[in-house]
């Protein structure tokens, strides 16, 4: 016999079911009075650094329906790359920023929204630098496991096209699932991203 | 605390996407194989919150949401730890938890249940870990409900939990069941997991040792998030 390693195994998940606003969006689901402010509400504030953007977009099933139970979480750098985190040892990162927001889809179009900036560039393992993008993660009812994956911009074509995770997805057909368009949606730089959880245009999700 | 990035998630350990017991997975399970991608910064990192975000009552689902009385159920104290898989505490953990009322009725507009609304239960609640990982909070136990999958399937008693560990990594949602509930093995959901020890580490033992008497039982329930590589070596494979 050799040694044990006794390592522990991870929690198995759970779906977050059709109810996941109560827990983590309550004052947005009508329980109000408990919590002062839903988290992950707001990212930024007047003196946050950056480029003003939006993100919002909706999430698909493999039928076609938007999500409407559907709760997304991001989580980016700051305009100078660098995440508001402990883990963060390059720097201290911009203290009017959270790096991390929480939308509930819309309850009648599913969509959601982040008011933002634009991140930075953050370094790949090697010291190459990744273009710039947002973490998402997607939890819903029918999701037995929440799902990771990543929003690259449009407008980057040139850091893109250099990204070593963007550069490295054998099916390059697939890549396009991860990079959002940019336009002008009441005056503010918007990014629309569409998530499909299957089909044709099914997103890329990561195992991280 | 920072780190390197962290184990691999072992997927056969977690339920799958498609699992047709389950029928709402049907449509919206991924069926293209994930993308495998080394954690960067983007996953080794992640929010942190502060105990002073916390509000007295937030971890009293008794009190939090009380108008004009106390809500109706068994009183129960839930407790426990956020471990990593090295058996370490899990310090600054947001803990966020959300559940039905005794009679098993979400507040929720979308919830149809016919049990009736308690006036005095909210049903959410947040903690964030102590410096060993450990955590707690009061409540009322929840009662099962049935839901439209099979024509006559229920849930088993269960409280959702949500957590962050120090990475957005370790990210995970899951359910606490209750030690003794047969319905845990008759659902579709906790069928899920392919796995029946995997099953069992998500059934929180009824704790006598911590109930307070005359008032509150309680249970244990520990949360184990994904551990990680030290820093040492890490970022030296190629160049840098
Ligand atoms: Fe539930």
């Amino acid at each position: 016999m050799v040694q044990s390693l006794d390592r522990l195994k991870e929690s198995a998940s759970q779906t977050a079911g059709p109810y996941v606003h109560i827990g983590c969006t309550p004052n947005y689901c009508g329980i109000e009075g408990v919590y002062a402010e839903d988290l992950g509400k707001h990212m930024v504030d007047a003196d946050t650094k950056g480029e003003r953007i939006r993100i919002v977009g909706r999430v698909f099933d493999g039928v076609g329906t938007p999500l409407k139970d559907a709760l997304v979480e991001i989580w980016q750098a700051d305009a100078d790359g660098l995440y508001p985190s402990p883990g963060e040892t390059r720097g201290k990162a911009d203290p009017n920023f959270s790096g991390f927001g929480r939308s509930p889809g819309d309850m009648a179009t599913g969509e959601f929204v982040f008011e933002t900036i634009k991140p930075g560039k953050v370094p790949f393992k090697d010291g190459r630098l990744q273009a710039p993008h947002v973490t998402l993660w997607i939890v819903a009812r029918g999701i037995n496991i929440g799902l990771h994956t990543r929003m690259y911009f449009g407008d980057e074509a040139a850091a893109n096209e250099a990204d070593p995770i963007l550069s490295r997805i054998e099916h390059r057909s697939r890549v396009p699932t991860l990079i959002a368009a940019r336009s002008e949606e009441n005056g503010v730089p918007t990014y629309r991203h569409d998530i499909s959880l299957q089909g044709e245009n099914e997103t890329i999700f990561f195992d991280i | 605390m920072s780190g390197g990035s962290f184990y691999q998630r072992d997927r056969t350990w977690h339920p799958p996407a498609f699992t047709p017991g389950y029928k709402t997975s049907v449509t919206r399970s991924p069926q293209k194989a994930l993308i495998a991608l080394d954690n960067t910064l983007s996953e080794m990192t992640g929010p942190v919150f502060g105990h002073d975000m916390i509000g007295e009552l937030d971890n009293d689902l008794i009190r939090n949401f009380a108008k004009d009385g106390e809500p109706i159920g068994q009183r129960i104290i839930v407790h426990g730890r956020v471990l990593d898989e090295d058996g370490r505490g899990v310090p600054g953990a947001l803990v966020e938890f959300w559940q039905a009322n005794g009679g098993g009725r979400y507040r929720h507009k979308k919830e149809t249940y016919l049990a009736p609304l308690d006036p005095n239960f909210g049903g959410c609640g947040r903690t964030i870990t102590a410096d060993d990982g450990s955590y707690r909070f009061r409540t009322i136990k929840p009662g099962p409900y049935p839901w439209p999958n099979g024509v006559n399937d229920w849930r088993p008693a269960h409280i959702h939990f949500s957590i962050f560990g120090l990475g957005f990594a370790q990210r995970l949602i899951t359910q606490m069941y209750f030690e003794g509930d047969p319905l845990i093995w008759q659902c579709p959901i906790v069928a899920t997991i392919p796995d029946r020890a995997a099953v069992e580490r998500l059934v929180a033992p009824l704790d006598m040792a911590n109930t307070v008497p005359m008032d509150a039982r309680a249970y244990k329930f520990d949360i184990v998030l994904r551990g990680r590589r030290s820093t040492m070596f890490e970022n030296r494979m190629e160049g840098n």
